[in-house]
């Protein structure tokens, strides 16, 4: 059994059996919950379909969210893509699309896989959703690379955190950049120590990003910020691809993202007290009961 | 923090998961999970539901769905369950009563509820209990009774007369019917008075056991909190 506690070693693992780090992930977890790994498959599978099923509901016109906060922009997005407007190509423009969707969605009380958390839930399906389609990738390629980046994800719940309010923002949309990088990366065909690279250099870019949600909801500047999680993802991963190596390695940046939380002040951590929910505007949209 | 005494290792299913109504983990799963183990508490319909918030639920349940998520657990859905969104109205299509009220708790968590519930025949029951981050949850007060359990496991709450003899009494029936006990705390008003007992088990606590806890001398109610999905 494994304790996630370092990338490094589940890296040394997979390239010591030549396996990929979803396999080794798969089998490893699929004994501990004593169920088959066709089982435990299965289930993961279940999740994948819940993420597509909220791309399509999250990018669907007439969206709102309780506060008015949120709800279709990601249709706004889609629609520029489509008509073939958007300045970064298809491939970047329907990564954006997903994740607003899934992220608008979750605003709007719709059914999302929190991954690794609600505020975070867009940024993994979009990029992983948004390779498989755009570059033809099999569907059971891209249900096993959640497996590599929940390994991901394991070390940083144990070794410092996913949660805004112990660790900043950087807990949350961080992880879940690190952890999509290296999903992608794997479905592209790279190596695990490439897949630890990308989650470096991704978890490395979100390092000190506040958590600083307007009227304490999960929408204000959470839902852009899946955007730019995935934008970042894809980044890492292209770098990682091309044998760019992170001079950090990944244990030591997730250590930095641990110490950064811990210094973080409370009023940037989830309190809604400070940054831009301490904003002229923020401030407005607070006590116009918007949180109320 | 400590989230529960019997912390579960994290899984590939914890991490990308659960799947659950938005917007929020803490305000929203977690809060239908605490409508749940109330009305899992009380064993019957519940007719009538007073709901106090306390801290950052209390500031912004609205904008989180709170009140719908307490509301929707209460009625027995789960976290994922897409009706969640309407369930103020599927609550006044059943004919169940409900209020809710901002409130302060001294010392409480940021996300505490405050749960009374009652069914036709009057019957009653009460929780404190606070959403404690990731879905996650920890019930702090049971019918005014300070416990403390998270749910992720089949739990017994035994409310007893403080004699001697009851918790070997009790464990003896759970042995013999083979229930693993993960973990006990038994608490006590004061010497000699009421005690109550929180068992933690592995497997499902089957109906007649409880039934069997509940005959013994001494014990004032013996009640099964169905383990969380």
């Amino acid at each position: 059994m494994y304790h996630y506690d370092s990338i490094d070693f589940l890296v040394n693992e997979a390239e010591k059996n030549n396996k990929k780090l979803s396999e080794l992930i798969l089998k490893e977890q699929a004994e501990r919950m004593e169920i088959t790994q066709d089982d435990l498959y299965n289930k993961m599978e279940k999740r994948f379909e819940v993420m597509e099923e909220a791309v399509e509901k999250g990018s669907m016109p007439g969206l709102r969210s309780a506060s008015g906060l949120s709800g279709g922009n990601a249709y706004k997005m889609k629609r520029q893509v489509s008509e073939g407007k958007n300045l970064c190509g298809p491939l970047f423009g329907h990564a954006m699309t997903k994740a607003l969707a899934v992220s608008e969605l979750n605003s709007c009380m719709g059914r999302i896989v929190a991954a690794p958390t609600a505020g975070s839930c867009g940024i993994i399906p979009a990029a992983v959703l948004t390779i498989m389609e755009d570059k033809n990738i099999d569907r059971k390629v891209a249900v096993m690379s959640l497996f590599t980046a929940s390994g991901i994800g394991m070390v940083v719940a144990n070794k410092a955190s996913i949660s805004g309010a112990e660790g900043g923002c950087q807990a949350e949309c961080g992880t879940a950049s690190a952890m999509a990088a290296a999903a992608i990366t794997e479905m592209a065909g790279g190596t695990p120590s490439m897949v630890s690279s990308a989650a470096a250099i991704a978890l490395k870019n979100i390092l000190g990003l506040v958590c600083d949600p307007v009227a304490g909801l999960v929408e204000v500047p959470c839902v852009k910020r899946n955007a730019m999680g995935t934008a970042n993802a894809l980044a890492a991963a292209e770098l990682a691809l091309a044998g760019i190596e992170s001079r950090i390695p990944v244990d030591e940046v997730i250590e930095a993202m641990k110490k950064i939380g811990d210094m973080m002040p409370a009023c940037l951590k989830e309190t809604a007290q400070g940054g831009l929910a301490d904003t002229k505007t923020g401030r407005l949209y607070k006590k116009a009961g918007l949180g109320l | 923090m400590m989230i529960d005494n019997m912390r579960r290792t994290m899984d590939v299913l914890d991490i990308i998961g659960p799947v659950m109504i938005g917007p929020s983990s803490s305000h929203t799963a977690g809060a239908v999970r605490i409508g749940k183990v109330a009305a899992s508490l009380l064993g019957t319909k519940p007719v009538k539901a007073e709901i106090m918030l306390h801290g950052s639920f209390a500031e912004t349940y609205k904008g989180h769905g709170t009140d719908k998520a307490l509301l929707a657990g209460i009625m027995g859905m789960e976290p994922d369950d897409e009706r969640i969104r309407n369930s103020l109205e599927i609550a006044k299509k059943i004919g169940l009563e409900y209020k809710f009220e901002k409130t302060y708790i001294e010392n409480a968590h940021p996300n505490t509820a405050r749960i009374i519930l009652w069914d036709k025949d009057g019957h009653k029951c009460s929780i404190e209990a606070a959403s404690v981050g990731g879905g996650s949850i920890l019930v702090k007060k049971v019918n005014g009774m300070d416990v403390e359990f998270s749910g992720r496991y089949e739990t017994l709450i035994v409310l007893h007369e403080d004699v001697a003899g009851m918790i070997a009494e009790v464990t003896y029936f759970m042995a013999q019917r083979g229930i693993n006990i993960g973990s006990f705390r038994c608490v006590r008003e004061e010497k000699g008075g009421t005690a109550v007992m929180i068992i933690e088990c592995d497997s499902v606590v089957p109906k007649s056991v409880v039934d069997e806890i509940k005959k013994q001398p001494h014990v004032l109610s013996c009640v099964r909190i169905e383990k969380l999905k």
